[in-house]
């Protein structure tokens, strides 16, 4: 089973950034232990830029497509056999990364 | 209710957990299990009428269930994959039943799940543990049957798709889910016993029939659980209590005005007796939870054979001990009525105050302080935290108490 790990940050009260050593050692253990498909962290969500080509023609948006205070800084994706290992794995990804971590399975 | 009938309302209270926990291990399909079990016992009514109630009724409506799964496997071609695999279980030995690993158990961590609403919780573990009826539930909780269906239709949609494991946690973990079923049953408990929404019976004697029951379940699956035992004690000394809280006119009576001949003797004993097993316990250095502690404190209340008797000073160690738990103001506004009858309502009404903006918007904070203002005889700011406190309350019962003690202010 495939979950999306989203790592959520919060604009008001941001996350500490000198995170970068334990979420690498964090990164090798999911390697060691299976679980690791895929990471990323995500540039400002001021970098981010909406297309809508639904219409006549394609429509370029400057800016997230949602604007909150919180917002999406990064995401993992794991391979975990059920809901509870994710959830261990999150709890302690939560306290590595310093943030908040939603996880949703894949369909 | 004729012996057929009674035998089988007695194996749906008995064995409904057992038949969906035993088709869902099997299985594993949350949807499939319940809708089984209630065809097997649909079936039921009709076969112990013409050939009389089988031996062993649970194996019978475990075996007859499980042949109404693979029925609708078969008819529903897509499941192909769930029929093999069902049909090469089929003759598995089940696994070994450990101390504490029951199917029943599993189900119950399951309808519990932490990444669940506790609603959720709530509904999934009265329809699948409890196997109350979806109209049933909606009911006790106030909402329209299509809402309370749809809430339970997306708590199983998440077990599936997020992939909750029908399993029992870790040992690790055991202590924290524990402690989050029996939030889920306290909650059941509670709207039973102080139900809310106007139009709404002050006390729902099925609900608090339903959380005892289900507590019972699960202190015979985990013997060795203290706070188990508390919640267990807990409830059953409040029940014990029940017919002695409501007056005909369907008013909440106060503890200092209740008929304590009416009270259940059998429960008071059997609470008792778990919250010795408890303080046992707690002498050979096992440390009481809050459902424990609270339970002593109703053991001091229900020893009291009139409220002048009861011992006070062992209720105020008791909240002190709980008050170290949990600090929270609910704790310390409850403390406060016992600090009242020992050091006078002077003393506490200081105590109260300091809690007045935590709990402004929590009707016993102001019931509590009317009742601490009437006996200093401040009538006039009496009146006023009664009203707020009638304008706050949420059963009926209780509102019909306070608005005659408001009533009775000179």
């Amino acid at each position: 089973m495939r979950y999306l790990v989203s790592v959520i940050d919060d604009k008001d009260d941001p996350g500490s950034t000198d995170r970068q050593p334990g979420i690498s050692a964090f990164n090798e253990r999911l390697i060691a232990e299976g679980y690791w498909v895929f990471a990323g962290g995500l540039a400002d969500t001021g970098t981010a830029t909406v297309v809508d080509n639904r219409g006549e023609q394609a429509v370029f948006t400057d800016g997230p497509f949602v604007e909150s205070k919180e917002y999406l800084a990064g995401v993992w994706v794991w391979e975990a056999p059920d809901l509870d290992v994710a959830l261990k794995l999150a709890a302690e990804a939560s306290k590595v990364c310093d943030r908040k971590i939603e996880v949703r399975p894949f369909l | 209710m004729s012996d057929v009938e009674e035998a089988i309302t007695r194996a749906h209270h008995d064995e409904w957990a057992r038949v969906v926990a035993a088709l869902t291990r099997r299985f594993g399909d949350l949807d499939l299990a319940e809708e089984s079990a209630a065809e097997a016992f649909a079936t039921a009514v009709e076969r112990w009428r013409a050939d009389g109630v089988p031996p062993n009724p649970g194996a019978w409506l475990t075996t007859t269930a499980g042949r109404k799964a693979i029925d609708r496997i078969r008819r529903e071609s897509k499941r192909g994959d769930k029929h093999r695999e069902a049909l090469m279980t089929y003759d598995d030995p089940p696994e070994p039943a450990g101390a504490i690993d029951d199917d029943r158990l599993r189900l119950i961590f399951t309808c519990c799940h932490p990444a669940l609403a506790m609603e959720a919780r709530v509904a999934l573990t009265l329809r699948l543990v409890g196997g109350l009826t979806v109209p049933e539930i909606a009911r006790a909780f106030l909402v329209q049957r299509t809402a309370m269906e749809q809430r339970i239709t997306r708590a199983k949609g998440k077990i599936k798709a997020a992939r909750i494991p029908y399993r029992m946690p870790s040992a690790d973990d055991l202590p924290a889910r524990v402690s989050g079923v029996l939030a889920v049953l306290f909650l059941v408990f509670n709207e039973g016993y102080l139900a809310s929404g106007p139009g709404t019976d002050p006390v729902r004697p099925g609900l608090t029939a339903e959380a005892i029951r289900l507590t019972r379940l699960i202190r015979a699956l985990l013997p060795q659980d203290g706070e188990v035992a508390g919640l267990l004690a807990l409830m059953l000394l409040i029940e014990a209590r029940r017919t002695a809280r409501v007056s005909a006119n369907g008013e909440l009576v106060a503890l200092d005005e209740q008929d304590r001949g009416a009270w259940d003797a059998g429960l008071i004993a059997e609470g008792h007796r778990l919250v010795r097993e408890r303080l046992a316990a707690a002498a050979a250095g096992v440390a009481p939870g809050r459902y424990q502690i609270l339970a002593a404190i109703n053991a001091v209340h229900t020893s009291a054979r009139d409220i002048r008797d009861t011992d006070w000073s062992q209720i105020l160690a008791l909240y002190d001990q709980l008050v170290r738990l949990d600090p929270s103001p609910i704790i310390a506004l409850n403390r406060a009525v016992a600090v009242a009858e020992l050091d006078g309502p002077e003393v506490a009404l200081a105590i109260v105050d300091r809690l007045a903006e935590a709990l402004d918007g929590y009707h016993a904070y102001h019931a509590t302080r009317a009742d601490l203002l009437r006996r200093l005889g401040r009538s006039r700011q009496s009146r006023a935290a009664y009203d707020r406190a009638i304008e706050l309350a949420g059963n009926t019962g209780e509102t019909a108490y306070l608005t005659r003690r408001r009533d009775q202010l000179q």
